[in-house]
């Protein structure tokens, strides 16, 4: 099968996840995050639902030399938590907690064509764009 | 008011979340990571396929769609002002660039493989998101 045909099969499981387990509902990840409020288990359990999975494929790779339609495995392999993976890392925690909407979620939900979500996808990209000109030293 | 979802929904949608990411690694050897593969379908990446980036998303909107359309209308409920959403969107593009991952790279995929970097990012990032909902909603009573 070709690596186009898996990537946009897996996207279309991805994509339905979101929508079945509401995660594209701002209201219902905040009422996770808050932990002092009215406290909703919702985003544990879908955790629970995808590591189960996950965790069968990431064993599963250990037995095999390749994966079945590419020439080898591409899996980060550093082991480093350095100053680029916290800081990346408050910064998106701050934006997650302030509106309730991280990456996959917030693209899932420009199919609502609701206007707030259209705000949130394009200052998102906008913010890829601005690391690539500033701090990625990647190319 | 958000009323209680049952919990069938969310790990229902967790499994097909979790295929997902076990299909795209033992198919395509990659981390199926949402911000990762958006930066590559907008070619911001030197390392990965901007033509599978762009399928991932798109079968992502798709996948969307169809399940609104024939399964469950979700709500979206947001009650952020145009100001802050777009804060928030710049921190979460910028931050999870920077730290190389967001909740389905570093939560999903990377906490299934138990990387130490992974790991240490999901609670970081869990944390401070806490952290800022219990500032805004009790501290400062309410998003702006």
């Amino acid at each position: 099968m070709s690596r186009l045909v898996v990537a946009i099969v897996c996207g279309l499981l991805f994509g339905a996840g979101l929508v079945l387990s509401d995660m594209v509902n701002p209201a219902r990840v905040l009422a996770f995050l808050d932990v002092a409020g009215a406290w909703d288990p919702s985003l544990a359990l879908v955790m629970v639902g995808a590591l189960i999975p996950s965790s069968v494929a990431y064993l599963l790779r250990r037995r095999m030399d390749a994966p079945v339609a590419e020439t080898a495995f591409a899996v980060p392999e550093t082991r480093r938590i350095d100053r680029a993976l916290v800081g990346g890392a408050i910064l998106f925690g701050l934006g997650w907690g302030l509106v309730g909407l991280c990456p996959g979620p917030a693209l899932a939900a420009l199919v609502t064509g609701l206007w707030p979500a259209l705000v949130f996808v394009a200052a998102m990209l906008a913010g890829m764009i601005l690391f690539r000109v500033t701090l990625d030293r990647s190319a | 008011m958000l009323e209680p979802l049952n919990p069938l929904w969310s790990l229902g949608g967790g499994l097909l979340i979790g295929l997902s990411a076990a299909g795209y690694l033992l198919m395509n050897g990659r981390i199926a990571g949402i911000s990762g593969l958006a930066a590559a379908a907008l070619g911001l990446t030197k390392g990965s396929s901007r033509r599978l980036g762009l399928g991932f998303i798109a079968g992502l909107l798709g996948g969307s769609a169809l399940a609104m359309a024939f399964v469950r209308r979700p709500e979206f409920e947001i009650t952020t002002s145009v100001p802050l959403l777009i804060v928030g969107g710049l921190l979460v593009g910028f931050g999870t660039r920077w730290g190389s991952g967001c909740t389905s790279g570093h939560g999903v995929c990377g906490l299934a493989r138990l990387s130490p970097r992974s790991l240490a990012a999901t609670g970081i990032f869990m944390g401070v998101a806490a952290l800022t909902v219990f500032i805004t909603r009790h501290l400062m009573g309410g998003p702006g």
